[in-house]
C-alpha cells in the first residue's frame, strides 16, 4: 500500500506522508505559511486561524496546521482572498493587542509583530479595544503581562504536557477569556516551578524574565563594588545566537573578552563550581551506596526541578542530593574562599552569574543562601540579559582577541563543560566515580547513552563489582514518571539525574527564545564538541579544585563543605495544584 | 449536604464534573473556593482546569452572589428590543451594577446569552424562570416576588 500523498501547493508538486498536514507540505518545499498558534513540538490547536489557505473545491478557508493533505489536493497558499482573510485576521487580533512595541520584551523577536509588518498592518479598521489586565510580577524570575496575549493557549501545553506542571489554565470564554495562573490567582501561588519554560512557547511578549540588567549596571557604577562574575556551562553555546552567530560560534575567550568590555572586573566559570559538585556529589552517592542511605538519589542542580520536587514530591525531599546547586556553591565560595585569596574583602564583591535559567533567580533569592555571611550570589541575569547588554555595547565580536579566565575558580574540565546538557551532570559523575572506586584510569570517558534530548534515559554501570542503575530525566513531564516509580517503591535506579527543562540547560528558560527542539538538538551538539577538545575531560582533575581542597575545603563532605556547599530543601505546602 | 458529598455522586458519571458544579451551585448559590479544590482532587485534574470549567460556562459564578439570580439576555434580539433600558431600571431598582450582588444577599444581576424566547423579547429570567416582554416599568412589580423570600 502507498503511504503517500500527492497534493500541489501553488502549482508546485508536492509528495507528503499520510497524516501530514498541508503545512508541514508546504514547508517540505519551502512554501511559507504564517502561523501563531501553531508549535512544532505541540499538538495541533488551530485557534488563531491566521494559517488559512485555499483549497480548490472548498468554499471556506482551511488552516493549513490542522487541515491533513489529500490526494490530489490543489492548495493555493498567495491568492488576494487568503492575504484579504489574513490581514482581517491579524486585524482583529492587533485590535485587542496593546500598541506597544517600543516598550516590549519581545520588540524585534516577536512573531506578532513580524506578521504585522508583512501583511503591511497599517490603519487597523477596527476598533482598538485593550483588555487593561495587570502585569503579574509575582515571582522574582518571570512577569506576565496578561494584556498582550492572544490565547494561542502554546504556554498552557508547555505548561501542563511538557512539565506536567500544570500552572496555567483558561478563565471565561469569548471576550473574556484569559489565560491565567491556577484559580486566576498570581503566578507565586500557583505550582509554578518557575522552569520559564512557557517564556519560549510564548510567540509574543506576554511571559518574559524578570529584567535586572539596571542593578548590575548600578553595580559597574559603583567604585567599591568589585563585580565578579561566574557564567553557566550551557550559556557559551547559545549567547552567539543573540548577536547575530550561529549556535556554538562565539568562541569562549571571546565571550570572555566580551564581558570583559561590559566593565566586569573578574570573570570566572560556574564550570570550576560543577567539577567540584562532581567532587561532592560522587562522594555523597557513593557515602549513600556504601551506608544504606536513602536511594536513588536525586541530583540538585536545576532549581526548577527541586520547586516541583518541593511542590509536588515534598515525600521524596530525602532523596535530594544535598548538594547545592553549581551556581549556589560558587556564590558560597566567592565571598570566603576567594575573597581570601584574592585579598579583597568579601562585603565589596557584587556577585552575578549569567544563567542560562530563570529559576536561578529565584533560587539566588532563597533566605537560606546566604552561608557566606552574605547574599551568595547577588545577582542572576540570564543569557538573554547578557545578549541585550552585548547588543547595546555594540562589540564586534569578529575583532575581539581573546581573553583567559581569572585565577581560582575559573579553571574547568569537561566534565563541567557537559553540566549544560541533559546526562551531562551524570556523564561527569560516573567519570569521576568510576576512577575514585576502582582506581583504575577510565579508557574511554565518554557514555553515550546518558546524552541526547530523550525524555528518559537509563544505563548500568559496573563499579568494580556493584552494579549501579542510573536514570535521566529532562522535562519535568519525564520526571513525574520516574517520581511516581519511588514513590511507589518501583524504582530500580540508585542514581537519577533530573533537569528541570528539555534538553537541559541548553534550553533552559533564560536562553535565546527557542522555538523549537531541534535547537536544543543543536546546542547540545556543540556542547559534546567543546568538550571532546578539553585537555582534561574528568572533574577531579581539575587543578584548581585540587588546590581548593588543599588550602580550604580539606575533603569532600569535610565540615566545610557541609558549612558551604550543602544544603536542604522544604516542602511548598502549595495549595492550588 | 456539603460538597465533598456532592462531588461524590457525581464522580464517575461522563462530564460528571459540570453536573456536579450545577449541583453545588444550586445549593450554595455559587462555586466557592474549596469546592473547586475538591472537585480538582475527586476527578483528578489540575486546579487550572477544574477553574477553567468552573468560569467557561456563564450559569457557573466563583463568587458569592445573591440568592435571586435576575439574568438579562444580551443577544441581538433582545438588545434591538430594548434590553438596555431593562437593564437601566434594574440597576437603579437594585441599587447595583451588572455583575454584582446585592448588600442584603438577596438578588445578583448578570448578563446571558440567548435563553430561547426570542418571541417575546427582551427577555429576563430569575433563578431560572423566563419573564417576556419586560419594560423597565414592570420591574418593581416582577421583583416584588422575590423580595419576601
Ligand atoms: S508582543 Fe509583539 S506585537 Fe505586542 S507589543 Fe510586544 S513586540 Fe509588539
Ligand atoms: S514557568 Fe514553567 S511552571 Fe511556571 S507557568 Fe511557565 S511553564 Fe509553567
Ligand atoms: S501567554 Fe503567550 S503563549 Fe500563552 S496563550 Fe498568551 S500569547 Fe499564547
Ligand atoms: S497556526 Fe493554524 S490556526 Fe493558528
Ligand atoms: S435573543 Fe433574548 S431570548 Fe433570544
Amino acid at each position: 500500500m502507498n503511504n503517500n500523498i500527492n497534493l500541489t501547493i501553488d502549482n508546485i508538486p508536492v509528495t507528503v506522508p499520510k497524516g501530514s498536514t498541508i503545512l508541514q507540505a508546504a514547508r517540505q518545499v519551502g512554501i511559507k505559511i504564517p502561523t501563531l498558534c501553531y508549535h512544532p513540538d505541540q499538538a495541533v490547536k488551530a485557534n488563531c486561524r491566521v494559517c488559512v489557505c485555499e483549497v480548490e473545491g472548498s468554499r471556506l478557508l482551511q488552516a493549513a496546521c490542522s487541515q491533513p493533505a489529500m490526494e490530489g489536493m490543489v492548495v493555493k497558499t498567495r491568492t488576494p482572498k487568503v492575504i484579504e482573510a489574513r490581514k482581517t485576521i491579524l486585524e482583529l487580533i492587533l485590535a485587542h493587542h496593546p500598541q506597544d512595541c517600543l516598550n516590549c520584551i519581545r520588540n524585534g523577536n516577536c512573531e506578532l509583530q513580524d506578521l504585522a509588518a508583512e501583511y503591511f498592518i497599517r490603519d487597523n479598521p477596527f476598533e482598538l479595544k485593550r483588555r487593561g489586565l495587570p502585569k503579574d510580577y509575582s515571582t522574582p524570575a518571570l512577569f506576565r503581562d496578561p494584556d498582550k496575549c492572544i490565547l494561542c493557549r502554546r504556554c498552557i501545553d508547555t505548561c501542563s504536557v511538557t512539565q506536567s506542571v500544570n500552572a496555567l489554565g483558561l478563565q471565561n470564554r469569548g471576550f473574556e477569556t484569559m489565560v491565567v495562573p491556577s484559580m486566576g490567582l498570581d503566578l507565586i501561588d500557583s505550582p509554578c516551578v518557575m522552569c520559564g519554560q512557557c517564556i519560549h512557547a510564548c510567540p509574543v511578549g506576554a511571559i518574559g524574565e524578570v529584567e535586572e540588567i539596571d542593578k548590575l549596571l548600578a553595580a559597574l557604577a559603583d567604585p567599591n563594588k568589585v563585580v565578579v562574575t561566574q557564567i553557566a556551562p550551557a550559556v557559551r553555546v547559545a549567547i552567539g545566537e543573540e548577536i547575530g552567530m550561529q549556535t556554538g560560534e562565539l568562541p569562549m575567550d571571546v565571550f570572555v573578552a566580551g564581558l570583559r568590555q561590559l566593565g566586569f572586573d573578574y570573570v570566572l566559570h560556574t564550570n570550576f563550581t560543577a567539577d567540584l559538585t562532581i567532587m561532592e556529589e560522587g562522594n555523597e552517592l557513593l557515602q549513600r551506596l556504601n551506608e544504606g542511605g536513602t536511594l536513588p538519589m536525586f541530583t540538585s542542580c536545576s532549581p526548577g526541578w527541586i520547586n516541583f520536587c518541593e511542590t509536588y514530591y515534598p515525600d521524596l525531599l530525602d532523596n535530594l542530593s544535598t548538594c547545592k546547586s553549581p551556581q549556589q556553591m560558587f556564590g558560597a565560595l566567592v565571598k570566603t574562599y576567594w575573597a581570601e585569596k584574592m585579598n579583597i574583602a568579601p562585603e565589596n564583591i557584587y556577585s552575578v552569574s549569567i544563567m542560562p535559567c530563570v529559576a536561578k533567580k529565584y533560587e539566588a533569592s532563597r533566605p537560606e543562601m546566604d552561608d557566606s555571611g552574605y547574599r551568595d550570589v547577588d545577582l542572576v541575569l540570564t543569557t538573554r540579559e547578557i545578549g541585550r547588554l552585548f547588543r547595546m555595547s555594540g562589540i564586534d565580536f569578529t575583532q575581539l582577541a581573546g581573553s583567559d579566565f581569572d585565577s581560582w575558580m575559573g579553571a574547568y574540565t569537561g566534565a563541567g563543560v557537559i553540566f549544560g546538557a541533559s546526562g551531562g551532570v551524570m556523564e561527569a559523575a560516573l567519570r569521576t566515580v568510576y576512577e575514585v572506586v576502582t582506581g583504575e584510569t577510565l579508557q574511554d570517558v565518554n557514555f553515550t547513552v546518558t546524552r541526547g534530548i530523550e525524555g528518559i534515559k537509563e544505563a548500568e554501570l559496573d563499579l568494580a563489582g556493584t552494579t549501579v542503575k542510573i536514570a535521566i530525566a529532562n522535562g519535568l513531564s519525564n520526571a513525574r514518571i520516574l517520581m511516581d516509580q519511588v514513590r511507589n517503591g518501583e524504582s530500580p535506579y540508585h542514581f537519577i539525574e533530573i533537569m528541570a527543562c528539555p534538553g537541559g540547560c541548553i534550553g533552559g528558560g533564560g536562553q535565546p527564545i527557542t522555538k523549537a527542539n531541534t535547537k536544543r538538538v543543536e546546542r547540545i551538539e556543540k556542547i559534546y564538541a567543546e568538550d571532546e577538545k578539553m585537555p582534561l575531560r574528568k572533574s577531579h582533575q581539575n587543578p584548581e579544585v585540587k588546590v581548593l581542597y588543599d588550602e580550604f575545603l580539606h575533603e569532600p563532605l569535610g565540615e566545610k563543605s557541609h558549612e558551604l556547599l550543602h544544603t536542604h530543601y522544604h516542602a511548598k505546602n502549595k495549595k492550588y495544584l | 449536604m456539603d460538597y465533598k458529598e456532592i462531588l461524590a455522586q457525581y464522580r464517575d458519571l461522563p462530564g460528571g464534573i459540570i453536573e456536579a458544579f450545577h449541583a453545588i451551585q444550586d445549593e450554595f448559590g455559587y462555586l466557592p473556593e474549596e469546592a473547586v479544590l475538591e472537585a480538582a482532587r475527586g476527578f483528578a485534574i489540575p486546579v487550572a482546569e477544574a477553574f477553567g470549567i468552573a468560569t467557561f460556562y456563564s450559569m457557573f459564578s466563583v463568587k458569592p452572589r445573591g440568592k435571586n439570580v435576575i439574568r438579562i439576555c444580551e443577544s441581538a434580539p433582545c438588545h434591538i428590543a430594548g434590553a438596555t433600558e431593562v437593564i437601566a431600571a434594574l440597576e437603579r431598582e437594585l441599587g447595583i451594577k451588572m455583575g454584582e450582588s446585592t448588600s442584603c444577599g438577596r438578588f445578583a444581576l448578570e448578563f446571558t446569552e440567548c435563553v430561547g424566547q426570542c418571541q417575546g423579547t427582551p427577555v429576563i429570567t430569575i433563578n431560572g424562570k423566563p419573564y417576556t416582554n419586560v419594560s423597565p416599568a414592570a420591574i418593581p412589580n416582577i421583583l416584588a416576588e422575590y423580595k419576601q423570600a
